[in-house]
């Protein structure tokens, strides 16, 4: 690529912290043809208002993206890797009654 | 400002609840601390799927087959995400594996002992993870914020473990007198191990992890509790918690029980528990076994820096 095929200016990806310790969130983006411009651009976008508490400005092409259903979404049933995936209410019950019971109840 | 100075004004934000992020400048006392407190979890994570595996084979179903192998694959998981976190205050991971492995560095007491049944896994999954998730919650308040965010991911899956576990230990509860026995059993073996777990209490005045919030609970604290949710969830399913002088005490709000064997903890912990040795040998035959995965993934080694 010779210096002439490099575009003007390149979109930078802008994420943000609102708060100490809070993690980085996605704010938006900017156009600057470096990184030194990207940066007073996100600054004045994102920063101005003392709303960040630090800001992250990535070159969007360095971003690798994954939004594929099949391995995202898998359409199994996974209900197994949820807490909502286990139904103990009337299991619970009956270890309690059990567990009071005088007599146990036959197996 | 000279580095006294720099050091003394990193304190007094951590001490006031300030974050700290792995590029931040930090003094290496604290640095070497967060390092130590997260690279033993670490590998108490990875260390802790070794008892449990040994149980895929022998899942009673199918669906306990899949619960119990993505519960390991969560826990390896977490030792991925921890390992991260550890090696960005400055040790490398080829480092950590090779002292874990070399016997170097701890990982935690409960690891350290067999599974003798399939009420092992109910207990281990209802209640290790039941006594890990109460520390793990309150490391959300880490003074070291990339900490802090994994423990959420982490303290998410780890309900899931809990609810697993739960479901595991109910249902036998709810089968034969045999199965019954066969969880107090279990519990009898792993109620030791439980109550030395957090460690013996510390002196607040003291504990430097507890004075820079690297964790904003103590031991003892961590113990009482676990002892305050989850011995009425044992207690109510008939079980009975082998310590006859555990008791809830109204006055003071506390649990008294009998003294943990504070020697038992500092020698399983130190490699001379049950199973100690036998799990760092496999961890090394597995090392040694998935060395042409990181050689095809990394390259192979260079032979020498020209």
């Amino acid at each position: 690529m010779v210096a002439s095929d490099v575009p003007a200016d390149r979109v930078w990806e802008v994420f943000r912290q609102e708060s100490e310790g809070d993690p980085m969130i996605h704010a938006g983006n900017v156009r600057a043809p470096d990184e030194e411009l990207a940066v007073h651009y996100a600054r004045e976008f994102y920063g101005r208002r003392q709303e960040s508490h630090r800001l992250w400005v990535v070159a969007r092409d360095a971003i690798t993206e994954l939004d594929d259903p099949d391995l995202l979404q898998p359409p199994f049933d996974r209900s197994f890797k949820r807490p909502s995936g286990y139904l103990i209410k009337h299991k619970l019950e009956a270890a309690k009654a059990r567990a009071t019971s005088p007599e146990p109840p036959n197996e | 400002m000279d580095e006294q100075q720099r050091a003394d004004a990193f304190y007094a934000h951590v001490v006031g609840g300030g974050k700290v992020e792995a590029d931040d400048w930090m003094p290496d006392d604290y640095r070497a601390a967060v390092l130590k407190f997260v690279e033993m979890h670490a590998n108490s994570e990875l260390m802790g799927v070794l008892p449990e595996r040994e149980w895929i084979l022998r899942a009673p179903t199918l669906k306990r087959k899949l619960a119990l192998t993505s519960k390991i694959q969560d826990e390896v998981g977490h030792a991925q995400l921890l390992y991260r976190v550890a090696e960005d205050l400055g040790k490398p991971r080829d480092q950590m594996l090779a002292d874990l492995m070399a016997g170097k560095t701890k990982f935690h007491n409960v690891f350290h002992y067999p599974t003798r049944s399939w009420g092992d896994v109910g207990i281990i999954a209802w209640l290790v993870d039941a006594a890990a998730i109460v520390s793990q919650q309150a490391l959300r308040d880490s003074s070291y914020a990339p900490y802090a965010r994994t423990m959420k991911k982490i303290c998410w899956e780890e309900s899931v473990h809990i609810m697993h576990g739960r479901d595991v230990v109910l249902t036998l509860m709810n089968g034969t007198a045999s199965q019954r026995e066969m969880v107090q059993e279990a519990l009898d073996r792993w109620w030791g191990p439980l109550m030395q777990m957090h460690g013996p209490p510390t002196d607040p005045a003291t504990d430097r992890d507890l004075i820079w919030k690297i964790k904003s609970k103590g031991n003892e604290q961590l113990r009482q509790e676990f002892l305050g949710i989850y011995v009425p969830r044992i207690w109510e399913l008939g079980l009975t918690v082998p310590d006859p002088a555990l008791a809830y005490e109204q006055g003071t709000g506390r649990w008294t029980y009998t003294e943990p064997d504070w020697n038992e903890l500092r020698s399983v912990v130190t490699g001379h528990g049950p199973m100690s040795q036998q799990r760092l040998e496999f961890r090394r035959e597995n090392f040694a076994a998935t060395q042409w995965v990181r050689d095809a993934v990394l390259g192979a080694a260079p032979v020498a820096a020209a």
